[in-house]
């Protein structure tokens, strides 16, 4: 855990509203994560080249999936809030594999 | 899952029960479990998958405590509270505008109290030590990786991740949450609902406690939840905020199906609610403590999955025992209720010397019997009603414009009546006064 304090910034001014000023890494930076060697979620890239929405790319809270020039999803399982909404809204069974990360790793929320 | 859970279990070596029950996940259902169990005398290991209970969970207001009344006397003497809900409020709001229905009962802040915010590490851990006090134990940092199945396939323990990790156990109670694997291994749930499941997006921001009484109207320990409306960009859902003792704690529930259509970032909604007229001014100066995710299970009693199999029963958000009804927004007492269930239908279920199905029914005659069950069966239709589009869309604007036309003084222009503000409010929004009188009806069946 780290103390954010400060991080979303004085400034009124910023475009959109004094609370549009915090990054994203500022943003999961407040969050304690013990991150595991496994990666718990895998990607089949060769079944996200023919998906259209990639809805994970927008719906993951922790903003894990990125789309590649060549059609396919990089991914990230390192700052996971293990909710399970990418499999979920995943239009391609078997594209995404998800368990939990082993035991004690992954998200440790304090304040939820 | 991943294969790990494809290996026959033809290869447990014995069939032979160690514990009488092996509870997974150390959440309120779990806890709850394990604690009816050890106090009946039943041997039961609690397995969490986190470093330790509630480090994994999330919830989104208000904990209503009423259900541990039979459990630990006098709990509000001793549970991990942040601040006993005096004040609750509705808002119904456009980018602009909210319309607000604010309640505040003294009574709500006298023991034995109405509901409470708290922090769920501290919450789930300390009803986790209720069990272990009672003589469960409490096992963190492991995973429940897959059912353990005899020869014939029935259900007799779990595996876990820990080197000669298997639990074997006359019953499996499984309170492994909204994603629930081991329900999904045994075939009790489907393996992805998007259209049942909400995710929840909160902040917990860092405020002093002396400043939120002042800007809440709080003193003391007295806290507030506030529920909202039309804040989501017609994402069905709504947003919340609520007090702790120095932190604030804000974020929206959207549709999982309708989000991913949507194709907005979730913190961008978070974003635009901190920044709406009505809330910004709670806010200022607060800074961002922790950021958190979880999804909910808002289908409601027509979603829930089979609870009871040989061997096994399902409890807590693993069962979707949310009640996400629009004006009631309950889960933590949910679990609670069904995890004290479970553990009485285990504990009889042994006695008998019965754990297949039949042996466990007794799990679902209770919850019928009391709210848990009760209430979703009554407010089944909710869910569907409150997420729908003009619910979600229209009305908190029709609303918000019904009491601008009111209230906003137009001199010289004479005052409209009642009737015609509301026709024209009804007409800007494009709903006819034959369905605002229809959806009427409607709600009254739901929640009548």
């Amino acid at each position: 855990m780290s103390a954010a304090g400060g991080v979303l910034g004085s400034g009124h001014e910023v475009p959109g509203g004094i609370w549009r000023g915090i990054s994203f890494e500022d943003r999961m930076s407040t969050v304690e994560f013990r991150v595991g060697e496994r990666a718990h979620i895998t990607v089949d890239s060769d079944v996200c080249r023919s998906c259209t929405t990639k809805a994970c790319v927008t719906a993951c809270p922790a903003n894990l999936f990125a789309p590649t020039s060549e059609g396919g999803i990089l991914f990230n399982y390192e700052e996971c809030f293990e909710c399970g909404t990418c499999y979920m809204v995943c239009n391609h069974e078997g594209a995404i594999t998800w368990t939990y990360p082993d035991g004690g790793q992954g998200v440790v929320f304090h304040q939820g | 899952m991943g294969k790990a859970n494809m290996v026959p279990a033809a290869s447990v070596s014995s069939d032979t029960p160690v514990f009488d029950a092996v509870v997974v996940g150390a959440g309120p259902a779990g806890s709850a479990t394990a604690l009816a169990l050890a106090r009946a005398g039943r041997s039961v290991v609690l397995v969490e998958r986190g470093p330790f209970p509630g480090s994994k969970n999330v919830y989104g207001g208000v904990v209503y405590g009423r259900v541990l009344d039979d459990v630990v006397p006098e709990w509000w003497n001793e549970v991990p509270v942040e601040r006993w809900v005096v004040r609750r409020s509705t808002m119904m709001m456009t980018g602009t505008q909210s319309v607000s229905v604010d309640y505040r009962s003294a009574a709500w802040g006298e023991a034995p109290y109405n509901g409470m915010t708290t922090v769920r590490s501290r919450f789930d851990n300390w009803l986790a030590t209720k069990a272990v006090e009672a003589g469960a134990q409490l096992v963190t940092s492991t995973v429940a990786t897959g059912l353990l199945r005899n020869a014939q396939g029935r259900i007799i323990g779990v595996r876990t991740d820990r080197d000669q990790g298997e639990l074997r156990a006359k019953v499996v109670v499984a309170c492994d949450g909204v994603n629930s694997f081991l329900a999904k291994e045994a075939g009790l749930m489907a393996p992805a609902q998007a259209s049942h499941h909400t995710l929840g997006v909160k902040e917990v921001l860092d405020l002093p406690g002396h400043v939120i009484d002042e800007r809440f109207g709080l003193r003391g320990d007295e806290g507030i939840d506030i529920e909202m409306l039309g804040c989501t960009r017609g994402i069905p859902g709504g947003g919340f905020l609520y007090t702790n003792s120095d932190t604030v704690s804000l974020g929206v529930v959207l549709s999982l199906t309708h989000l991913a259509e949507a194709k907005v970032r979730p913190e961008e909604l978070i974003a635009d609610l901190k920044n709406h007229p009505s809330i910004a001014p709670y806010l200022r100066g607060a800074t961002l403590r922790e950021y958190a995710a979880h999804l909910i299970p808002e289908g409601g009693y027509d979603t829930m999955p089979t609870m009871i199999t040989d061997g096994m029963l399902v409890a807590g958000d693993a069962a979707a025992m949310t009640l996400a009804a629009g004006l009631w927004l309950e889960g933590v007492n949910f679990a609670i209720g069904s995890g004290l269930a479970a553990g009485r239908a285990v504990d009889r279920a042994i006695a008998a010397g019965d754990c297949s199905a039949k042996g466990l029914a007794s799990y679902r005659s209770d919850l019928e019997g009391q709210f848990v069950l009760a209430d979703h069966k009554r407010l089944r239709k909710a869910p569907h009603l409150v997420l729908s589009e003009r619910i979600q869309q229209r009305y908190p604007g029709l609303i918000c414009d019904l009491v601008d036309g009111m209230f906003t003084v137009t001199n010289p222009v004479p005052k409209q009546g009642g009737l015609r503000v509301t026709r024209s409010a009804a007409a800007k929004h494009g709903v006819k006064l034959r369905q605002l009188a229809a959806d009427t009806v409607r709600a009254l069946r739901v929640f009548g």
